[in-house]
């Protein structure tokens, strides 16, 4: 059957075709959809893990007891999965195991812009590149098959406009394949030195047979264009390229990007006159031919930074100016991402916005979006856990530097589970006087709804078992009497909570407890909720559009609050000083 | 069948439903026997920032995405968003916008100025405009949600698509509760033209 699909809604149905028995995931933008998809293939059992690294140990696992196995990540949740991914590498599968890891070039919603195939080379595992949607799905399949071959986890790497672009493919059928049989082997399975070191030479061995397996295998793909010019791409630079250059020019399409198979590229550049690496961000491919002596272009000409496209490939090769649209020399303001109207997270970042002596940690999620203005609560961004280890460091800094200012850490409940708890252990420990915020809207927001421990129910839809965090912050040492829990939605209960938590000279927590305002539930139950404003009573003080709720605006001289996007959280009434505003509709539970 | 292709660039504001609009589009284009690619930006921009949808179809299309001055035509579901994204127009290209007003943060909060008559300075710059009411059209049907679908049906026959198959894919792609709400929504974006 021909579909439109996305790349990671055709890896999700590649793992399906393949046989895939088990998959893992943590939500991370631009993956996040591909372990969605393989939920709903019943024949899949699939789970959203705590994070990254358990995902990839929940892979690992079941391709030790035998069955096909994957697990998906954005780049940087590659970094938290690092320490099994070098040691699978050394143990090698029994059923298949696939890495799916998806790269964010032009950092569309990432912290950083790392490429991640520098992880095949530095594991000495192969990995596959596809450029589209079909070779999605036919690369999946071939990953496992790869993998079992071999005896080796394979790393498919795909990056945002591979995941997030949509193109025609050819389904298949799924092929059913018993678990394999396990037996007990600790010298394949249990890396002590001895048998590590034993390994060791078995996975050198093992890419020099993947790089000859390569040379000849049905991932690259040859074009002879008849020209003085040749182009070595993968990836989304192979469409990319295509585009920009037409037919005229001569390609060498790598499907597997490590290890390189030398002998073809070779052969290529025999071939062509002046050849050209095109590749997004690092010179993976570019430094490897150059290593063979091999004379091309790349990042001489193409940049380093930020995604490629059809132009800016015709501008380095062709020397093709780039053409300009209209320009009506008016310059838009500029529309940064906000927190939503009702957002649960506005009422305690107000609240901490009103005290000035704050440093504010910040976290991955998006209560990130309350360091804009107007709130301006959040100071860091650095990695997911960050959000509340940092703060041990930089109040034991501000200490030493006699400074009085208070250190705040904010992350979501999400975030608490997938590394945050260990960076609160490390405060209670270390006795850190930090005030640590969980922000709980009993989802994982930013990626669109993902179950967390928090949830209750599972990614396959089942009811479970829903962390009690202020309970779980008890057992990790902090006093009962310095964990505050407050609805945000009452600003008077969230600014006691912060001058409370302020004031302490011991590690506090402080917990908030509305769902996130977009949970299908919670859309349901306020639907007809709404403030309205008495335009008599109203002085135009602006003290609510400083709230920076996108539900309220001023307009030819009045506020005015959309009733439809309001979701009647009160914030505004809250904060109105002459009681303009008032709240209208009813709650359904 | 002519199978010359286009490129079109549907750009808006997170949540105004421009990434169902370009599903419905790209599919209802695969019906009609062409060759699509289609890209879009999830993630930290959904949350009220500048979205984009890239829609590229014809014979054979390789890169999902076109550059600067190469779209044939522009949709914009907001009217700043059509200002923004106007760099991508090819010179000969077409504007289509919803004159519909969205403000961002920066405007909220008086530190910048929403820029006054849009619609006329577009048109001055631009070869060929159309300019909708999608926002009151989808008001007046009952349902302001349906604004995506109006805008769908103003680009379809802009592109000379006009096809029976179009209801086939609606209720492929759209949940039956809201099917005929945005059936009508769909025709009346079509009769906009």
């Amino acid at each position: 059957m021909r579909e439109l699909m996305t790349g990671n809604e055709a890896i999700a149905r590649g793992a399906w075709e393949a046989g895939c028995h088990v998959a893992a995931a943590y939500p991370g933008t631009p993956s996040t959809e591909i372990l969605e998809n393989v939920s709903r293939y019943k024949e899949i059992y699939s789970e959203w893990s705590t994070n990254e690294k358990v995902s990839l140990e929940v892979a690992s696992g079941a391709s030790m007891a035998g069955a096909r196995a994957m697990c998906a990540m954005k780049h940087v949740g590659l970094n938290v999965a690092a320490d099994p991914f070098f040691t699978m590498s050394y143990i090698g599968v029994n059923g298949g195991l696939v890495i799916v890891d998806a790269d964010d070039p032009g950092l569309f919603s990432s912290q950083n812009e790392q490429d991640n195939r520098w992880y095949a080379l530095h594991a000495k595992l192969p990995m596959l590149e596809p450029s589209d949607s079909q070779e999605c799905l036919q690369y999946m399949k071939a990953a496992f098959d790869i993998s079992e071959r071999f005896d080796t986890p394979v790393l498919l790497r795909v990056t945002t406009r591979i995941c997030h672009s949509k193109s025609v493919v050819e389904t298949g059928e799924r092929k059913e394949r018993p678990v394999r049989e396990y037996v007990r082997n600790p010298a394949k399975n249990a890396m002590l030195p001895a048998f590590a070191k034993a390994k060791h030479y078995l996975v050198e061995k093992r890419l020099l047979e993947l790089r000859e397996f390569n040379e000849t295998s049905p991932y690259i793909t040859f074009e002879d264009g008849k020209g003085e010019i040749g182009v070595i791409a993968s990836g989304i630079g192979r469409q990319h390229a295509k585009e920009a250059l037409g037919d005229g020019v001569s390609y060498l399409h790598l499907g597997m990007t490590w290890p390189l198979p030398e002998k073809a590229i070779r052969d290529f550049a025999s071939k062509v006159k002046n050849l050209w690496i095109v590749e997004e961000n690092d010179t993976f491919i570019e430094g490897a031919v150059r290593s063979m002596g091999i004379a091309c272009s790349g990042k001489d000409a193409l940049p380093l930074v930020d995604e490629l496209s059809p132009a800016l490939i015709a501008k380095a090769i062709l020397g093709t100016m780039p053409s300009s649209g209209p320009d009506t020399g008016i310059m838009p303001p500029s529309r940064p991402p906000l927190l939503c109207a009702g957002c649960p997270h506005r009422g305690l970042l107000f609240a901490m916005s009103k005290k000035k002596d704050l440093v504010v940690m910040g976290d991955i999620g998006c209560y990130g979006l309350g360091s804009m203005p107007p709130l301006n609560v959040g100071e860091s961004t650095i990695c997911m856990g960050a959000g509340f280890s940092a703060v041990v460091g930089f109040q034991k800094a501000q200490e030493k530097a006699g400074r009085s200012q208070k250190v705040f850490g904010i992350l979501g409940d999400s975030t608490f589970f997938h590394s945050g708890v260990t960076g609160l252990i490390d405060a209670v420990v270390n006795k850190s006087r930090g005030v640590f915020v969980i922000l709980d809207n009993r989802i994982t927001a930013m990626t669109g709804q993902q179950e967390n421990p928090g949830t209750g129910r599972t990614l396959m839809g089942e009811e479970t078992t829903a962390l009690d965090i202020p309970r779980l912050c008890a057992a990790c040492g902090v006093k009962e009497e310095h964990i505050h829990v407050v609805d945000p939605y009452d600003l008077k209960a969230s600014r006691e909570a912060v001058d409370s938590a302020y004031a302490a000279e011991e590690t506090s927590v402080i917990v908030t407890t509305r769902p996130c305002a977009l949970i299908k539930e919670v859309l349901k139950s306020r639907a007809s909720l709404h403030c309205v404003v008495d335009a008599e009573k109203c002085v135009l003080c602006s003290s609510c559009l400083k709230l920076g709720c996108p539900a309220i605006t001023k307009q030819e001289g009045r506020i005015v609050i959309d009733s439809v996007a309001c979701n009647g959280c009160s914030l505004c009434e809250q904060v109105c000083p002459k009681q303009a505003i008032s709240r209208e509709g009813e709650l359904h539970e | 069948m002519n199978k010359s292709g286009k490129n079109v660039l549907l750009v808006g504001v997170g949540g105004q439903g421009t990434i169902l609009a370009s599903k419905l589009l790209s599919e209802g284009l695969l019906a009609l026997g062409y060759d699509v690619k289609m890209s879009e930006i999830h993630g930290m921009a959904q949350r009220g920032g500048s979205v984009s949808t890239h829609v590229r179809y014809g014979a054979r299309v390789y890169s999902p995405v076109m550059g600067p001055g190469e779209a044939d035509v522009l949709v914009a579901f907001e009217k700043m968003e059509a200002l923004r994204w106007l760099p991508y127009l090819s010179p000969e290209g077409m504007l289509i916008v919803n004159n519909h007003e969205i403000y961002p943060m920066p405007v909220i909060l008086g530190l910048s100025e929403y820029p006054a008559l849009l619609e006329v300075a577009l048109s001055e710059s631009v070869p060929r405009m159309l300019l909708i009411e999608a926002a009151e059209t989808a008001a007046e049907l009952g349902n302001p949600r349906v604004m995506n679908v109006v805008l769908l049906g103003a680009l379809v026959k802009s592109l000379g698509l006009d096809d029976p198959c179009w209801s086939d894919t609606l209720g492929s792609c759209v949940p039956p509760h809201v099917l005929q709400i945005n059936t009508i929504a769909f025709r009346k974006g079509l009769d906009l033209v």
